[in-house]
């Protein structure tokens, strides 16, 4: 008796978990779809690869300014110093280019990606400081300008080529991937702001003088030089000044958060083109 | 008149008592005040969900303390601890709501 109790509470039970799983499901290329279709049916005359150029995309006399800018681009000089930096051999002789695929040339598209090995969403930033190390050498700072000038080198040798971020099969994977959209959806700070509440809720309007930039496409063009900061920034610096702005403390660059968070943002721009280096206002 | 000056007394009585009990407050005080808020900052910090001012604010506790103002020093404590506790909220709701804002 007490047996056939147990049976219809289990069954009671799997009945209501079910739906409560199911709505946890994570589809990455529906949602996907719905990021990509969010933002150009809200923007129906910005060209879809023309997201990735961030509130010039959104703004045409920003767009004139920067077209204007663009003549003497503010991150060469970055371009220049990280190409000498990629070719100038380490203490044991070995290059950047031997820690890539294709020696470094041409491969910012595939970063970030998710390591089946090491469990672990991998960088650019992060791949680069890793084979620093490998090779006897201090790491850099994340959001210096070495890591800048080095990430528009490699940037600059990829633009154009689309954004091919991959999802493999392994469930780590798949929770990498929520992590990020976990992190991207959240509020925080004091000021109770997601990064959704500026880039998907927001983009276009203006945040005292700046025009905020859509999700999609937004790390496209990373490194950026931007006029705010008088210099170059990284991925790892852009983070961490937006969570400074909200009031919130920010993480350690590269901490996990960080790079879900780059992983599940590139992956929604799976198939725009990279345009780094940048410039922003 | 004579509840006129009795009611006169009492607050007076009350005010300066207040007074006494404001600046009476001592580095024992500030320590418990401060641990607090240390705590709540601690668990705001397992969230991975602190806040500058929050930061700010232990900080200022800190070197009021220091200085041997401890009245400013318990309130910028207090302070602390209300915008940790804040923020402990915050990544406690969060940690569903996020989910509602999900573009689908």
């Amino acid at each position: 008796m007490r047996a056939a109790h147990l049976i219809s509470f289990a069954m009671f039970a799997l009945v209501f978990a079910a739906p409560a799983r199911a709505a946890d499901t994570v589809d990455p290329s529906a949602e996907f779809k719905a990021f990509r279709d969010y933002f150009t049916q809200k923007f129906p005359n910005v060209p879809l690869n023309d997201f990735v150029n961030g509130p010039y995309s959104m703004d045409a006399d920003l767009r004139k300014q920067w077209e204007a800018i663009d003549d003497f681009p503010p991150y060469d000089f970055a371009v220049d110093r990280g190409k000498e930096m990629f070719a100038t051999a380490f203490k044991n002789g070995k290059t950047y280019g031997d820690c890539f695929d294709n020696k470094g040339i041409g491969v910012r598209q595939n970063y970030p990606y998710f390591d089946t090995n090491s469990g672990e969403v991998i960088t650019l930033e992060l791949a680069l400081n890793r084979c620093r190390e490998a090779n006897g050498e201090v790491a850099y700072s994340y959001v210096k300008d070495e890591m800048a000038s080095l990430t528009a080198y490699m940037a600059f040798t990829s633009r154009g080529k689309p954004f091919d971020i991959k999802i493999p099969n392994d469930p780590r994977a798949l929770a990498a991937y929520q992590n990020g959209e976990k992190y991207f959806y959240t509020r925080r700070g004091q000021l109770n702001f997601s990064c959704a509440s500026c880039h998907v809720q927001n983009p276009g309007n203006h945040i005292r003088t700046e025009v905020l930039a859509p999700a999609l496409g937004i790390l496209a063009a990373m490194p950026i030089y931007r006029s705010e900061w008088g210099g170059m920034g990284t991925i790892s610096r852009r983070f961490v000044t937006c969570n400074s702005q909200v009031r919130g403390v920010p993480l350690q660059p590269q901490d996990e958060d960080y790079r879900d968070v780059e992983y599940y943002l590139s992956y929604m721009s799976n198939g725009l083109p990279i345009a780094g280096p940048g410039a922003r206002p | 008149m004579r509840v006129t000056v009795t009611c006169l007394l009492l607050v007076t009585v009350s005010l300066i008592s207040a007074t006494a009990a404001q600046t009476a407050s001592t580095q024992a005080d500030f320590d418990t005040a401060f641990a607090a808020a240390q705590a709540a900052e601690k668990e705001a910090g397992a969230l991975k969900n602190q806040w500058l001012p929050t930061e700010q604010a232990l900080s200022a506790a800190k070197k009021a303390a220091a200085g041997g103002d401890f009245d400013t020093a318990i309130d910028q404590a207090k302070q602390a601890e209300a915008l940790a506790r804040a923020s402990i909220a915050q990544a406690k709701e969060q940690d569903t709501a996020w989910k509602a804002g999900i573009i689908r």
